[in-house]
């Protein structure tokens, strides 16, 4: 028999001992070079507690994350592997799962996914068998050693599940039942979108420290005006709000300015939240100064 | 009802390439109602047909194109005008194209694209709110069906791309779990909205369908 790689999760037990954590996302090629994938998640060694591998980001077509996640565990470096429901209809959600329970990777984002006309094949069948929630579901069962018909598996893993929240968007009370459902379907972090408002931050968490989810809040480095008006227009769920775009317009330097915008950001959320997600748009070499003094080990 | 739309008709003479001969069918009810294989459009078709240097046997507009019968004995009556057709130019949904294609062995030419079971929201506009998926939730919906209207057919609420109420998909179009929500918020309920939904059921609306009703 070949015993699987160890499902450990040095995310699960930093939050679980309220250590401030701090994530941030990589990429994976389109491609299946996964060179430089490796060199960028290699720079945040130290530096974050987890990366995420994102999945067919925005519907373009890239390499399976599970591949460069699995490698990322193989240098030590801890994944979050992202899966979304538009590409995979529950069966291949399942393999795909049992799959990275095998490769050792423990911690999953579960994601409905971007619409399939957002990308690069807009003609493709979008699945949308299951839904985040039911993926939730989903990965509890297969921790508890059974698939979702009910058959016992050889081996259960033992994922730690967490989900998505957009703790801006309006009406509220919307929102909430859906993330008390992530909660119930066995969630056990929230990575948010990229937040903007300390005082929405403070409503949503709120409302959500009861369902005993941690919270790691979304904090975005914004490089330019016109980065944030292309994502405030193009990437669902995202919108900068105008008086930050108008502090990036009148900047002299505009790339520094984001980077203090981010920082803002993150010492205003930090009350709210149990760790940051740093997005940072290809500049992580500034992850560490957007982060700076915000883990209790720097303090 | 069902909403279809003709193909261009570029397409359709590409389709008659072969054939110098065509008989025309159109249907008296939806392609009628969304002007797509009525009277009108049958008669438009023939005088584009004869512009194109097609010879035109004659036409009939069936009651019902999709029932298999009606469509046959219609199709004798006309007699000579199918039979001396080298193709039947159909402009009805897909089914009734198919109620042709089944029992004639000429040529049967689909001359509309068939979109969807519609409403129609008022003269001329049409609008997808069921898509038959053979299990109806819309008791637990507040009548509205996340189906249908969610473009990812969400069962459990909005997605991340939701914003004051708007689809991520269509920023012209509400998000439907906004518009279950209004509803609901009316009348004072919110189960529908905590109640965890399991995944739809598939083997229930396995293809192709039928049914039979017991006598
Ligand atoms: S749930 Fe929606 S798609 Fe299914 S039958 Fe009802 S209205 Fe139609
Ligand atoms: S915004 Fe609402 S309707 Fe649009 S895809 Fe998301 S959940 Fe579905």
């Amino acid at each position: 028999m070949i015993t699987p790689a160890p499902m450990s999760s040095t995310l699960r037990e930093k939050l679980e001992s309220n250590h401030f954590v701090v994530t941030a996302e990589v990429c994976p090629p389109k491609g299946c070079d996964c060179g430089e994938f490796m060199e960028k998640a290699r720079s945040l060694k130290g530096l974050v507690d987890a990366v995420n591998v994102t999945d067919n980001q925005g519907a373009n077509v890239r390499i399976s994350p599970l591949a460069p996640a699995a490698l990322l565990t193989r240098e030590g470096i801890e994944p979050i592997l992202q899966l979304t429901c538009r590409d995979r209809n529950r069966m291949a959600l399942q393999s795909e799962l049992l799959a990275a329970a095998a490769l050792g990777v423990t911690n999953i984002l579960s994601l409905s996914g971007d619409y399939i006309s957002f990308g690069d094949h807009a003609g493709a069948k979008p699945v949308f068998d299951l839904d985040s929630v039911q993926l939730l579901q989903t990965i509890a069962t297969l921790n508890a050693g059974r698939d979702i018909s009910g058959a016992p598996l050889e081996g259960a893993p033992s994922f730690f599940a967490g989900a998505a929240a957009a703790p801006e968007a309006e009406p509220f009370d919307l929102i909430l039942p859906k993330l008390a459902k992530k909660a119930a379907a066995g969630a056990r972090f929230f990575q948010t979108q990229a937040v903007f408002s300390p005082d929405r931050l403070a409503r949503f968490t709120e409302a959500v420290r009861p369902l005993g989810v941690k919270i790691i809040a979304g904090i975005i480095l914004l490089k330019s005006a016109g980065m944030a008006r292309y994502i405030t227009k193009n990437i669902p769920g995202l919108k900068v709000p105008p008086e930050v775009v108008a502090e990036l317009e009148a900047a002299e330097s505009p790339l520094e300015t984001g980077v203090a915008i981010a920082r803002r950001l993150a010492a205003a959320a930090r009350p709210f939240c149990d760790g940051i997600h740093i997005m940072a748009m290809g500049r992580e070499e500034l992850i560490p100064d957007i982060a700076a003094g915000l883990r209790n080990e720097d303090n | 009802m069902i909403v279809s739309k003709q193909k261009p008709f570029i397409e359709i003479l590409s389709a008659l390439e072969p054939v110098s001969r065509v008989f025309l069918i159109g249907c008296a009810k939806c392609a009628t109602v969304c002007k797509a294989g009525g009277e009108e459009q049958i008669w438009q078709m023939q005088e584009d047909l004869i512009a194109a240097g097609k010879d035109v046997t004659g036409s009939v507009v069936i009651d019902e194109a999709c029932h298999m019968l009606r469509v046959q004995r219609d199709l004798r009556a006309k007699g000579e005008m199918v039979k001396g057709a080298e193709a039947l130019l159909v402009l009805a949904c897909g089914a009734g194209v198919q109620s042709v294609s089944a029992g004639s062995d000429r040529l049967t030419i689909a001359g509309l694209d068939t979109l969807f079971l519609g409403n129609i929201r008022r003269f001329g506009q049409f609008e997808q709110r069921c898509s038959l998926c053979g299990q109806c939730l819309l008791n637990e919906t507040a009548g509205i069906c996340p189906v249908t209207v969610c473009p990812k057919g969400l069962l459990n609420g909005p997605c991340g791309g939701m914003d004051e109420g708007r689809c991520e998909v269509n920023g012209d179009a509400e998000c439907v779990w906004y518009q279950i929500y209004l509803r609901l918020r009316e009348r004072g309920e919110e189960a529908p909205l905590t109640a965890i939904k399991p995944p739809r059921d598939f083997a229930r609306n396995l293809r192709p369908g039928s049914l039979k009703l017991d006598k």
